[in-house]
C-alpha cells in the first residue's frame, strides 16, 4: 500500500507598493496632480517628453518620502541621485521613467505587524525610492487603437518595497493595513487601492516547508483590493505547487491577475527585453539630505497611532476597543478629536462614531477615509440633543442625512420642523386622548404589565410626529395613568 | 579585433533601442561596434581601483521647486505636432496591457 | 551703410541706437545676403524671412522708443537648429523631426530676444549634434565658406559658417565635445563653449545631458563676451543651471596677460597634430609671452582616455535622450507599419540618420545589462581622473594653451567613411566638456591651403573671464584676421 504523503509547502511573499503622494503638482513640473481634468488638460513640455524640457524635483515630495521613511524605520539617504530606467512604452513620455535605482531615498526599515497567532512579527523594507508615474492608456473600439492621455504622467510616487518577510495572504494585509496608516497618518497620501493611489504587486514564490534556499519568484500585477490580494496570493500559491508538484518549474515573469476570471495569466512580449539599462539621470542634481533637513522633517512628524491611542486613554474616558476603532483610520481619528475639540464630548462624540457612524459605513460601504460629514455639524448635532431641542431617534435621522451629505443639523432641523414640543399643555392633552383610545393597555399596566407603558409611549410618539422627548412622555404617562 | 559582435547581441539592441537594421546595416553595426568597443577597452589600461564614479561634474545639488501649481492648459498647443490624435489624445497602435 | 556686414556685432548695434542705421536695415542685408550665399554654402536649414522682418520692426521701435538699450539691440541672429523656437520650425537636422515645430522657446534664445536680437533663421548642424563635419544632417551639408570643398566642421557648422560668410552677425552654437569650438576654428571665427551650468539648457534638445552646453560663435573676441553675457543665465527650470554673480564677462575685455601663467601640454602637441597647426599655436604662444605671460610645458595626462571615456558617456546618454523619438507625440512617424513595436521600429530606423544610429546602438550597448560596469561606470571613472588632472594643471597654470582641432578643414566626404578617425579629431576639444570647463577657439593663422587655423584657450571652472582677457589680449597682438 502506498500512502501518498502531500507535501508541505511554505509561500513567500514580498512586495511592491506603489503609493501617490499628496502634493498639489508632479514630481518635475508644475502640472496640477488633480483628478478627473479632461485628457492632456494637466500636462506641459516637461511631463509629456517635449524636446527641450527639462525635469525639476518638487522639494514636497522629496519630504515626503523621506517622512514615510522615518516612519518606517528606515536609514535615509545622505547622497541621493535620481536614474532613468529606459524601456518604451506609450503612456512614458520620454520612454524612459525617472526613478531611483542606485542610491534610493530610504533604505534598511521595517515595521511590525500582528500575526495570526496573535503575535508580532516585523516585515523588513528594503528601500523606498521616488519615482514618476505614467500616463493612461484608453483603448477605442471604434478605431481599434489605444489613446494616450498624460494627465497622470509624472505624478510622484514612492515605491516601498519590502523583504520576502510574509508567509501567508493575512500576513500581506496586514502589513498593507500598516503601512496605509502610517502613509495616513503622515498625510503623505490618501492610500485608497480602488483608486489607484497605493498599488500593490506581490513577488511570491513556494518552497517545501524547511528549505533554506527561496523558491524561483513571480510578480503579480492589478491588484486593486484587499480581497484581489488575497485570492491573488492564494490562487498563484496553487499554481506554483501545481506546477512544481507536476514536476515544472516556475518561470520567472510578472503576470497580469484577472480578479473576475479569478486566474492570472503571464504578461510577456518577444518585443521587449526586461533590460532598463539604467543610470544617473544627468538632468537632475544630487539630492543631499543635510542633518537639519532631518530634523525639521521629523520635527513635523505627526503623532502616530500607538502613541494617540495611549493620550487617548489619558484625556478621554471612553473604552479601548473605541480607541482602537477610532484610531485605526487617520479620518475617523481626525474627525474624532475635531468634534471633541468644538464640544468637549468625548464620550458622546465616540458613541456617535461607534454606533451610527459604523452602521452606515458598513450599510452604504463607505471607507473612513470617505466619512464626509464635518466635526462642526456633528457636535452641533450632539448640541441639538443636549439641550433637548430633538430627540434621539430624530437625532438619528438627522445623522443619516449629514452622513450623505453633510447639512447644518441645525438649519435642518429648523427647515423640516423636527424640534421637540416641549409644550407640556399639548403633550398632555396628546397623551390623554392616548390615555382614552387603548383602555385595554391602560387595563394591562395596571394589571402590573410594565411593558404596556412602552406601547403608549409609542402611541403617543406617533401622535406627536416624533417631536416629543419620551422622557418627559413617560414622566407624564405615569403621572396621568 | 578583439569585440566580435554576434548576431545575437545586434538583435537584442536592437529591441532595446527599437531600431530596425537591414542585413547589410547590421553587417556595419557589428563591425563598428566591435571596432568602437576595442577602441573604449582602452579605458581598462587605467587603474581606477576607489575611483568613485562622476555622474556630475558641476557643484549643484538640491535643486527643488514649491509645490505650487504653474501650469495652465495648454492641450492644444501640445497636440499640435502630433501625428494622430482623437478626443484631445495622441493616437497610438493598439496596446495590450 | 553699404559696408554694413563687415561690422561687428556690436558696432552694428552701436550704429544703430546711434540712428546711423536700423534693425530692419540689417535684417534686409542679411537676407539678401543669406540669398545670394545660401546655395553654395547652406548654412541654414529655415529662414523665415515675413518672422524676420516683423521681429525687426517689432525690435526697431522698441529701440526709438528706449525700451531697448543693450549692447546687441537690433542685431540678426542665427541660431543653430537644436534649440527650441516657438512657431518656428526646429529640426534638429534630423529627418525625425523634419515638421516639429516647438510650442516654447529655448532659455538662451529668450534672453537674446529680451536684449532685442533678432532672429534671422535655423543653422545646419550634424544630425543631433552627432558629428564633427556637419556632413550628418538630413538636410544637406554646409560649405566651409573659405574654401566650399572643405566641411565647415561641426556640429555647429551652420553656425559658425553663417558667421564667416557674413550670413549673419553672430550665432549660438552647442558645444558636447567641441562641437563650437572646432567649427569656429575651421571657419575662421571665434566660439566659446561656457562652464557647464552658465548657459540654461531649457530647450536646447538634447545629445549628451551632462556635457552639452550652449555658447557663442562671434567674429570676434568683443562679441563673444557680449553674447555669452547676454545668454548666461541662473534659470529655475533647468536643475543642472549654476548661480553665478560673475557674468559681467565683457568687463575682462582688457589687454593684459602679464604674469598670467599659460601651460602648454606637451601631449597636445604630438603624434597625429599638423605641423602647421603647431607651429601656428605655438606662435601664438609665443606672442603671449611678448606680451608679459609665463609660458611653460607641462603634462596634462590621460588625453587619450579622454575620447573613449567621451564616446561611452555621451552615446549612453544619447541613447535614452533620443528615446522621446518614438513617432508618438511629435515628429516622423512612418506611413505603414504593423503594431506599436513595428511602428516604433519603422519611425526611428527611418527617422534617424546613420551616425545617429550608431550611438544609440553603442549607447544601448555599453547601459545594457552586464555591460553597465565594465564600460559606462568605467568611463565615469575615468571621467573623474580627467576632472582631476585639470584640478592638478589649474592649481599651477591660469590657461591651458593648445590646437583645437589637429589639422584644418578636411575635404568634404572624407571623414564619414571611418567614424574612429572622425572621433579623433576631437581629440583636444572632448577633455573640456567632460570636466565641465570653458573653452574658447580664436582663429590664429592659416595654413598653406588658406584655411584657418584656431587656437584653443582652456580655463578652470567660472574662469571665463581670464579666457577673454586672454583672448583678447591675443586678438590685439594678432590684429586683423582676414
Amino acid at each position: 500500500m502506498v500512502i501518498n504523503m502531500a507535501k508541505q509547502y511554505e509561500t513567500v511573499i514580498g512586495l511592491e507598493v506603489h503609493v501617490e503622494l499628496a502634493t498639489k503638482t508632479k514630481i518635475f513640473c508644475g502640472c496640477s496632480t488633480a483628478f478627473g481634468g479632461a485628457p492632456n488638460t494637466h500636462t506641459c513640455p516637461v511631463c509629456t517628453g517635449m524636446p527641450g524640457s527639462l525635469p525639476v524635483l518638487n522639494k514636497q515630495v522629496l519630504e515626503y518620502a523621506i517622512a514615510v521613511g522615518l516612519a518606517t524605520n528606515c536609514e535615509i539617504t545622505r547622497y541621493g541621485k535620481f536614474d532613468r530606467k529606459n524601456y518604451f512604452y506609450p503612456d512614458n513620455p520620454q520612454n524612459y521613467q525617472i526613478s531611483q535605482l542606485y542610491l534610493p531615498i530610504c533604505r534598511n526599515g521595517g515595521v511590525e505587524i500582528e500575526t495570526e497567532e496573535g503575535g508580532k512579527k516585523t516585515v523588513g523594507i528594503h528601500e523606498i525610492h521616488m519615482e514618476e508615474d505614467a500616463g493612461k492608456l484608453v483603448h477605442d473600439e471604434w478605431e481599434d487603437c489605444s489613446l494616450v492621455d498624460y494627465n497622470r504622467s509624472g505624478v510622484p510616487l514612492i515605491e516601498i518595497v519590502s523583504e520576502p518577510d510574509m508567509r501567508s495572504a493575512e500576513e500581506v494585509i496586514a502589513y498593507l493595513e500598516k503601512l496605509r496608516l502610517i502613509i495616513q497618518y503622515l498625510g503623505a497620501s490618501d492610500c485608497k487601492l480602488q483608486e489607484g493611489s497605493m498599488r500593490a504587486d506581490v513577488n511570491l514564490s513556494v518552497r517545501e516547508a524547511g528549505a533554506k534556499e527561496f523558491g524561483t519568484r513571480t510578480e503579480m500585477k492589478n491588484l486593486n483590493s484587499f480581497k484581489a490580494i488575497a485570492r491573488a496570493i492564494e490562487g498563484e500559491r496553487e499554481r506554483q505547487i501545481d506546477l512544481l508538484e507536476e514536476g515544472q518549474k516556475v518561470v520567472q515573469e510578472t503576470r497580469r491577475w484577472d480578479d473576475t476570471k479569478g486566474e492570472s495569466y503571464a504578461m510577456r512580449s518577444k518585443e521587449d527585453a526586461q533590460d532598463y539599462r539604467y543610470f544617473p539621470d544627468p538632468d537632475l542634481a544630487p539630492i543631499v539630505v543635510s542633518d537639519e533637513m532631518l530634523e525639521e522633517i521629523r520635527a513635523k512628524q505627526p503623532e502616530f497611532r500607538t502613541e494617540k491611542m495611549a493620550r487617548y486613554k489619558e484625556e478621554y474616558d471612553i473604552p479601548d476597543y473605541d480607541i482602537d476603532i477610532i484610531t485605526g483610520t487617520k479620518r475617523m481619528a481626525d474627525l474624532f478629536e475635531a468634534t471633541v475639540a468644538i464640544c468637549g464630548q468625548p464620550k458622546k462624540v465616540s458613541n456617535w462614531l461607534m454606533g451610527e457612524t459604523l452602521r452606515l459605513m458598513k450599510e452604504k460601504e463607505v471607507d473612513a477615509e470617505d466619512l464626509s460629514f464635518s466635526p462642526e455639524n456633528l457636535a452641533k448635532l450632539i448640541g441639538l440633543v443636549d439641550s433637548k431641542a430633538i430627540n434621539s431617534s430624530v437625532a438619528k435621522e438627522v445623522f443619516e442625512v449629514m452622513f450623505e451629505e453633510d447639512i447644518d443639523p441645525e438649519k435642518y432641523v429648523e427647515e423640516k420642523g423636527l424640534k421637540t414640543v416641549n409644550d407640556e399643555g399639548a403633550l398632555r392633552r396628546t397623551i390623554e386622548e392616548v390615555i382614552a383610545n387603548n383602555p385595554q393597555s391602560v387595563d394591562d399596566y395596571h394589571n402590573g404589565k410594565e411593558k404596556a407603558i412602552g406601547f403608549l409611549v409609542g402611541q403617543t410618539m406617533k401622535a406627536m410626529k416624533g417631536k416629543a422627548d419620551p422622557g418627559m412622555v413617560n414622566q407624564i404617562l405615569r403621572e396621568l395613568l | 579585433m578583439a569585440n566580435i559582435i554576434s548576431d545575437e547581441t545586434i538583435e537584442y539592441v536592437g529591441i532595446l533601442a527599437k531600431l530596425e537594421l537591414s542585413d547589410a546595416e547590421k553587417e556595419q553595426a557589428k563591425k563598428d561596434m566591435g571596432r568602437m568597443l576595442d577602441y573604449i577597452d582602452k579605458l581598462g589600461e587605467l587603474d581606477t581601483e576607489g575611483v568613485e564614479p562622476m555622474s556630475h561634474v558641476f557643484p549643484v545639488q538640491n535643486v527643488f521647486r514649491e509645490d505650487v501649481v504653474t501650469n495652465s492648459d495648454t492641450r492644444e498647443q501640445l497636440l499640435s505636432n502630433a501625428p494622430e490624435q482623437k478626443d484631445g489624445m495622441f493616437m497610438v497602435p493598439k496596446t495590450f496591457d | 551703410m553699404s559696408d554694413m556686414l563687415h561690422m561687428t556685432a556690436v558696432e552694428l548695434a552701436a550704429a544703430i541706437r546711434a540712428g546711423k542705421t536700423t534693425a530692419v536695415e540689417a535684417a534686409e542685408a542679411e537676407l539678401a545676403r543669406i540669398e545670394e550665399k545660401e546655395k553654395e554654402l547652406n548654412c541654414y536649414v529655415t529662414v523665415d524671412k515675413e518672422r524676420v522682418m516683423a521681429q525687426a520692426k517689432t525690435v526697431q521701435k522698441k529701440i526709438e522708443d528706449g525700451e531697448l538699450t543693450g549692447p546687441l539691440a537690433g542685431v540678426p541672429v542665427a541660431v543653430k537648429d537644436n534649440m527650441c523656437t516657438e512657431g518656428l520650425l526646429t529640426t534638429c537636422s534630423s529627418r525625425i523631426l523634419g515638421n516639429f515645430v516647438p510650442t516654447f522657446t529655448a532659455e538662451a534664445v529668450c534672453n537674446l530676444e529680451k536684449a532685442g536680437a533678432v532672429i534671422l533663421g535655423k543653422t545646419n548642424m550634424d544630425e543631433f549634434a552627432m558629428g564633427s563635419t556637419t556632413e550628418t544632417s538630413a538636410y544637406g551639408v554646409t560649405k566651409n565658406p573659405w574654401n566650399t570643398e572643405h566641411v565647415p566642421g561641426g556640429s555647429s557648422g551652420g553656425s559658425a559658417a553663417a558667421v564667416a560668410a557674413g550670413e549673419c552677425f553672430y550665432a549660438l552654437g552647442s558645444d558636447t565635445g567641441g562641437s563650437i569650438r572646432q567649427p569656429a576654428s575651421f571657419c575662421g571665427v571665434v566660439g566659446m563653449k561656457p562652464t557647464y551650468g552658465t548657459v540654461s539648457r531649457y530647450g536646447l534638445i538634447a545629445y549628451g545631458s551632462s556635457l552639452d552646453q550652449i555658447g557663442p560663435l562671434a567674429k570676434d573676441v568683443t562679441d563673444c563676451a557680449t553674447v555669452l553675457e547676454v545668454i548666461a543665465s541662473h534659470d529655475k527650470k533647468d536643475s543642472t543651471s549654476v548661480a553665478r554673480q560673475d557674468t559681467d564677462f565683457t568687463r575682462a575685455l582688457t589687454e593684459d596677460v602679464k604674469g598670467m601663467k599659460i601651460g602648454i601640454p606637451r601631449d597636445y602637441f604630438g603624434e597625429g597634430l599638423n605641423e602647421e597647426v603647431k607651429t601656428a599655436v605655438l606662435q601664438a604662444a609665443k606672442m603671449l609671452e611678448e606680451k608679459g605671460a609665463i609660458v611653460e610645458e607641462f603634462d596634462l595626462s590621460l588625453v587619450d582616455y579622454a575620447i573613449p571615456a567621451y564616446y561611452t558617456i555621451a552615446a549612453a546618454e544619447a541613447s535614452s535622450n533620443l528615446e522621446r523619438f518614438d513617432g508618438i507625440k511629435y515628429g516622423y512617424r512612418t506611413p505603414e507599419y504593423e503594431g506599436l513595436h513595428n511602428m516604433y521600429k519603422k519611425s526611428r530606423s527611418e527617422g534617424f540618420g546613420e551616425e545617429v544610429k550608431r550611438r544609440i546602438m553603442l549607447g544601448s550597448f555599453v547601459l545594457s545589462s552586464g555591460y553597465y560596469d565594465a564600460y559606462y561606470l568605467k568611463a565615469l571613472k575615468v571621467k573623474a581622473l580627467i576632472k582631476k588632472a585639470f584640478d592638478e594643471a589649474f592649481a599651477k597654470y591660469d590657461v591651458i594653451l593648445g590646437p583645437a582641432a589637429p589639422t584644418t578643414a578636411p575635404k568634404l566626404g572624407e571623414s564619414l567613411a571611418d567614424p574612429i578617425q572622425m572621433y579623433l579629431g576631437d581629440i583636444y576639444t572632448i577633455a573640456v566638456n567632460l570636466a565641465g570647463l570653458p573653452g574658447i577657439s580664436l582663429p590664429c593663422g592659416k595654413d598653406s591651403k588658406g584655411l584657418p587655423i584656431g587656437l584653443q584657450l582652456i580655463g578652470d571652472c567660472f574662469r571665463e573671464k581670464t579666457l577673454i582677457q586672454t583672448a583678447y589680449t591675443y586678438e590685439k597682438a594678432r590684429g586683423a584676421f582676414l
